[in-house]
């Protein structure tokens, strides 16, 4: 496989899929994914829209079955999930802390603790439909977090945060790593806040485009034919060392010559 | 006591409204209107089966709405455009057990006590059914709350907790299926989704906690049974229907009153 960093013991690994393949009806969302994640790895996944991003992440929670391939989780794995959005129908009253008593009961000192530790302390009796979209997303981690995971998934978790509430929650997404030794799974197109923050950053566009360290990725050919140009900048925050570590991604997309962005260092 | 007709329709209506009122809350988060209207109007033919082959009633509604409630889940699962195949269904289901009924020849059938309720003729084996029944239901969705409600507020967050949101799917068809059975006799089959969806949605205003939704929407029906009954005595009405209006007026009030926060 192109890229990997090596083969890993199995018994290591947290979640791993073998050449999985999700389909819906008659599209093909995503092909021939090999993918793993350690403990206490922060990798990320970026893609374009409609690049099967959200699909990887169905697939892993099980919730949609791989049309090929298979989804290998570590026995008695752990999962804590952050989704993209979350709409509570109007008609379910709901409270914070009913809602971190789902589906396991939760002492009340251990909700208030954990409402305190995200940033939002002494929300419990709030009304779900009733936060702000900085609060429900922390909310939804402190929900992942009662379960002691040790995988975090979080799919587009920063959507509808401004600039400072976002780099605030990767922060205590890091934090929560440090802490724990959780791995963490991110889906995002905050392209340069998360990567920053990554170990391993994967690019995905229906199958696996590249994948290795956030500098090298954003050097390979594949990423920029599909982020390219239009990031007005932002790759610059980037360190460019044109170390060509990704002529090892031998890839279908590779003999297209890559234009070298205009501002890239 | 129980000998008293009136004392077994009131105690037939409550156990109705114990049985729908945790069922009709789901029914109403998780927008299975439609969805409680096929199953209904299976019963019909339900009844139309269960008196052709001579077996108990409830048994023909009991499994008629079970399979029309396993197909109806099947259907959702395949991604179907749910809206219109469960309006074909529906009515379909219940043309179907019109016709069906036609066919018996020799059997008098007063179709409308099935289609719109005959509580004031329960007597004290079909009390005891009812009561059976809804028991089950209530202990059904008792044993799976948890769950159930997770798998409502998310399918995803369901499944990375460790939960098969299919299963809790099943656990509502198979409640639904028996309360249309227990109901049958209550409301009838086109008025049943009704006493569902009504008082769960009066209690909405009410309620600040999943389970307090719950016990309002039983304390609704409740009160909407005995307030039917009452005025179907009075005014000389059908008692089905009169059920259905009184929590109809119910709803109107709760419209009044400001959303908890």
């Amino acid at each position: 496989m192109p890229c990997l960093p090596g083969q890993r013991s199995m018994s290591q690994v947290l979640i791993a899929t073998r050449g999985l393949g999700v389909r819906y009806g008659a599209v093909n969302a995503l092909e021939k994914v090999d993918f793993e994640i350690e403990p206490g790895e922060i990798v990320t996944v970026v893609g374009p829209n409609g690049s099967g991003k959200s699909s990887l992440v169905r697939a892993l929670l099980g919730v949609v079955r791989p049309a090929a391939g298979q989804v290998i989780r570590r026995p008695g794995l752990r999962v804590g999930y952050v989704p993209q959005k979350l709409a509570v129908d109007e008609r379910m009253p709901l409270t914070v802390k009913r809602f971190l008593s789902l589906p396991e009961r939760r002492g009340a000192s251990e909700i208030a603790q954990m409402l305190m530790r995200v940033g939002v302390a002494g929300l419990e009796r709030r009304q779900l439909t009733a936060l702000s979209g900085g609060q429900f997303q922390r909310v939804l981690l402190a929900r992942a977090l009662l379960a002691d995971p040790h995988l975090l998934i979080l799919d587009e978790a920063t959507q509808g945060l401004d600039q400072p509430g976002t780099a605030a929650f990767y922060e205590l997404i890091e934090q929560v790593r440090r802490e724990t030794g959780a791995a963490i799974l991110m889906v995002s197109h905050d392209l340069h806040v998360v990567m920053s923050a990554s170990d391993r950053v994967i690019c995905l566009n229906g199958h696996v485009c590249c994948q290795g360290q956030p500098h090298v990725v954003t050097a390979a050919p594949e990423y920029r034919a599909l982020f390219g140009l239009g990031t007005h900048g932002t790759m610059a925050l980037y360190q460019h060392r044109h170390d060509h570590a990704h002529d090892r991604c031998n890839h279908e997309r590779r003999d297209e010559p890559a234009k070298e962005p205009a501002d890239a260092g | 006591m129980l000998d008293d007709f009136l004392v077994r329709a009131a105690l037939a209506g409550l156990a109705v409204a114990l049985a729908a009122g945790p069922l009709g809350a789901f029914v109403v988060w998780r927008r299975m209107a439609y969805f409680g209207e096929a199953t209904a109007h299976a019963a019909i033919l339900g009844v139309a089966l269960a008196l052709g082959f001579e077996i108990s009633v409830f048994a023909g509604t009991l499994a008629t709405a079970l399979v029309m409630a396993l197909a109806v889940t099947q259907l959702s699962g395949r991604g179907m455009a749910m809206d219109t195949a469960l309006g074909v269904l529906a009515h379909a289901a219940l043309a179907f057990g019109l016709v069906a009924v036609s066919f018996l020849h020799g059997v008098r059938v007063d179709l409308s006590a099935y289609l719109f309720g005959d509580i004031l003729a329960v007597g004290r084996d079909e009390l005891a059914v009812i009561w059976l029944g809804a028991l089950a239901v209530v202990g059904l969705v008792l044993w799976r709350w948890n769950a159930l409600l997770t798998a409502t507020v998310s399918e995803e967050l369901a499944k990375a907790s460790g939960l098969d949101p299919a299963r809790e799917r099943l656990v509502l068809t198979v409640a639904l299926a028996l309360v249309v059975a227990v109901a049958l006799q209550v409301v009838g089959a086109l008025l049943i989704v009704a006493l569902l969806i009504v008082p769960a949605a009066a209690a909405r205003p009410l309620a600040r906690s999943p389970e307090g939704m719950a016990l309002v929407t039983v304390a609704i029906g409740a009160l909407s049974a005995l307030g039917g009954l009452w005025g179907s005595l009075e005014f000389d009405t059908p008692a089905g229907p009169s059920i259905v209006v009184a929590a109809s007026m119910l709803f109107a009030a709760s419209l009044a009153l400001p959303r908890r926060a």
